[in-house]
């Protein structure tokens, strides 16, 4: 871990350009940086996406692997989502074993897409007990201007949202893949938003350097029908408990507002998730 | 203004002391106008100061301290001392020796060897560095003989009594040398090992039982029993 | 599966499989001083979770370049042993395990004076015995009353519990049954009197109403968790108390 200086005259300045409503990137606080979403991109991957929020750029990639299911739910496929930092998406970033903000961030990750139910994992059973999908949901970041979570889980949600999966036969004990490709089994479209507090304020999608000077982040998913389905306090600051209860009700407007990019630009059918 | 606690009463981080207009003394902070403690310990107040007398706790150098110190490591010209705290003490050769030390021609290990115990004074200490000791004044220097034992460094107060009166008892009782290091380390040196061996052993009790009345009175009673 | 096998963790009365109601809390029990060799130590027993906290510092951090040169660094470390769960669990970290100690970190440095302890490391090990649900909280509430012990500056002490949504009603404090089976689980770490909320996950489903609810029951858990805390500090500290007059 390399050491966090915390840059005071930017953070100073950052406060008080607040009190005005205004940021630093010409934002407002509740404004969510622009979103792009490419999906596809990756052929060999059974799904892919390449998101950027603002500067920040993550790619996620899906792939189906037969395996062993978990022996308390032998009956169902296994969603693992990991998460790598590449060393160019930022000079903090160095080579070797994901730390614990690389841990920490596919975890986060992991929750809001698995409560949500976003994929019907009952659906991935191959041989009841014995063999089952595994699938492997890994995000890598490429370029970090702030807000890594938010946009690892629209990466990871959107590669899911536009991937296949494998048709397979099943000859006695064995897998064979037909090579044909099947829909995936999805059931939901959860979206995560993430607020920083700094100071007194509450910044929605923090860029790099609001990260760099803030107090304490909260993350909160929520499904289509606006249920929460994770949350994630993060850093060392705190929240009293009525900013809390206002962090979660700016992020459920924002996360209609990034539910209908994410339908718009996958040019998604919005009753067909769901009906599988 | 308003206090919210009894004189003496046990408080803990986070229990709030006063409101108003007071002055925070140790181990208390002030946040909107309000007193609170910042440690488990006895709640003061003397002249408008609010203070927690702290029960637990690490040793944190302030300047004119005495303190026993281990070598730990010899650097060209000085030494690093353990002193019990978060932060090592460093006594400079020119604080310890009479002469001027080349480092290109002896050895610091040769006047002070790792292990070897040091009384010493606290001279400056800020935090940002570490503290810096002198061993040059009356009294100071290399512990020769005698037994040295570690404390806990909240009984200090009471080892060393209100003006002294403990530690002037031990040392009447006893005729051995004692000096308290406020680090919490014990120096020792009697007529004896077994009078050496007595002292500590009395000195554990003070520590034990710091908190009740008539301390002082039985620690010489038990003085004179273990010494008949 | 037929309907009558379906064990209820809830009676129709409002009453949980271990017998408490939906708002109460299990028997909780802390000690401090339980250790020699650290500065600081707490041991927890809160319902059959049992979990030993040992703080060390500060002290000079190791390696010396991973010093903060403005604050004490704090790192928590939050272990199983490998058998504190049904099944055998590995003794090395697992990324649950990376990720509660963050979050456990997180949760306890608000509270703490990093700030008086430059260039040291505060180091705080925490040693799950046997896990039955809510072993951050635990861990968060017994390690805040290790912090007391090694004299470490504080604001606040730092209680915790977690509500889950249990067959559809939200309850206080879950143990590892109703974790399983809930609907949902939401820990939150909070120094009451200085009305800071420094730890809040959640996973599972719930409504925006039952968040609030949540929010509201878990400061009632905090609150009474930290009656506790309080009550275990005066009862080990309570010899100090009678008299320190000749000092």
């Amino acid at each position: 871990m390399s050491q966090r200086i915390v840059p005071t005259v930017k953070r100073r300045q950052i406060i008080e350009l607040s009190e005005s409503g205004r940021r630093m990137d010409g934002r407002t606080l509740t404004d969510y940086r622009e979103v792009t979403i490419q999906t596809g991109l990756v052929e060999k991957a059974e799904g892919s996406a390449l998101v950027s929020i603002g500067g920040t750029k993550v790619i996620a990639g899906i792939k189906f692997e037969v395996g062993d299911p978990f022996p308390d739910i032998p009956n169902e496929g296994v969603m693992q989502v990991g998460a790598e930092f590449v060393p160019f998406a930022s000079p903090e970033f160095e080579p070797g074993k994901p730390d614990e903000v690389a841990v920490e961030l596919a975890r986060v990750v992991d929750r809001g897409l698995r409560e949500s139910k976003v994929l019907d994992t009952t659906k991935l059973c191959l041989i009841p007990g014995k063999k089952v999908w595994i699938v492997h949901v890994d995000v890598y970041i490429l370029d970090h201007c702030g807000n890594l979570i938010d946009a690892a889980a629209l990466a990871a949600l959107s590669a899911m949202l536009t991937a296949s999966m494998p048709e397979a036969c099943i000859e006695g004990d064995t897998v064979k893949l037909t090579g044909k490709r099947l829909p995936m089994p999805l059931t939901d479209i959860p979206i995560n938003i993430t607020l920083a507090k700094i100071g007194n304020k509450l910044f929605v999608d923090p860029s790099f350097e609001e990260e760099e000077v803030l107090d304490c982040r909260l993350s909160v998913a929520f499904k289509q029908n606006g249920m929460l389905c994770a949350m994630q306090k993060g850093e060392s600051g705190y929240l009293t408990p009525e900013e809390v209860l206002r962090a979660v009700e700016i992020a459920k407007d924002k996360s209609q507002e990034i539910r209908k990019k994410v339908v718009e630009s996958l040019k998604l059918n919005c009753d067909k998730v769901g009906e599988y | 203004m308003t206090t919210f606690f009894e004189p003496r009463q046990l408080v803990s981080p986070g229990t709030l002391l006063a409101e108003g207009n007071y002055q925070s003394g140790f181990n208390v902070y002030r946040e909107g106008g309000k007193y609170y403690s910042s440690m488990v310990g006895l709640a003061d107040i003397r002249n408008n100061v609010i203070s927690v007398i702290p029960l637990r706790g690490c040793y944190i150098p302030q300047p004119g301290d005495v303190v026993i110190g281990k070598v730990v490591e010899c650097i060209s010209t000085a030494w690093m001392l353990d002193i019990r705290s978060p932060y090592q003490g460093v006594l400079f050769a020119s604080e310890f020796l009479s002469k001027p030390l080349n480092p290109l021609k002896e050895e610091a290990r040769r006047y002070l060897d790792i292990g070897e115990m040091v009384i010493a004074t606290v001279m400056a200490f800020d935090r940002t560095r570490n503290p810096s000791l002198t061993a040059r004044d009356h009294g100071l220097g290399k512990i020769h003989r005698g037994t040295v034992i570690d404390v806990d460094f909240t009984r200090v107060p009471r080892i060393i009594g209100k003006k002294g009166s403990m530690i002037t008892m031990l040392k009447k009782e006893t005729g051995a040398q004692i000096l308290v290091g406020q680090n919490g380390r014990v120096w020792i040196s009697g007529k004896s090992r077994d009078e050496e061996a007595i002292i500590a052993e009395a000195i554990r009790k003070i520590e034990a039982e710091a908190h009740t009345t008539g301390l002082t009175d039985r620690v010489r009673e038990f003085l004179v029993n273990k010494r008949r | 599966m037929s309907e009558s096998k379906i064990e209820r963790l809830i009676s129709e009365d409002g009453i949980r499989c271990d017998g408490r109601r939906l708002d109460e809390i299990r028997p909780i029990k802390f000690q401090l001083g339980v250790l020699k060799n650290t500065d600081g130590s707490a041991y927890v027993e809160w319902g059959r979770t049992k979990i030993l906290v040992g703080v060390m510092g500060p002290r000079e951090s190791h390696p010396k370049h991973l010093a903060l040169s403005d604050k004490a660094r704090v790192e928590a470390y939050y272990r199983m042993a490998s058998f504190s769960v049904e099944e055998w669990k590995s003794p090395a970290p697992s990324r649950r395990e990376v990720e509660l100690s963050k979050v456990i970190r997180e949760a306890l440095e608000p509270a703490i004076f990093v700030e008086f302890f430059p260039r040291t490391s505060i180091d705080i090990f925490i040693e799950v015995l046997q896990a039955d649900g809510s072993t951050r909280c635990a861990s968060i509430s017994a390690a805040s009353l290790a912090l007391v012990d090694a004299g470490i500056p504080m604001r606040d002490l730092v209680a915790s519990i977690a509500v889950g949504k249990v067959e559809g009603k939200l309850v206080l404090d879950v143990q590892d049954k109703e974790d399983k089976a809930g609907e949902s689980d939401m820990p939150m770490a909070y120094m009451p009197s200085k009305n800071a909320v420094t730890l809040l996950q959640m996973d599972g489903q719930i409504t925006h109403d039952e968040f609030l609810q949540s929010i509201e029951l878990l400061k009632k858990g905090c609150i009474e968790v930290y009656k506790k805390q309080k009550e275990a500090i005066e009862s080990h500290f309570k010899g100090a108390v009678s008299n320190e007059e000749e000092a």
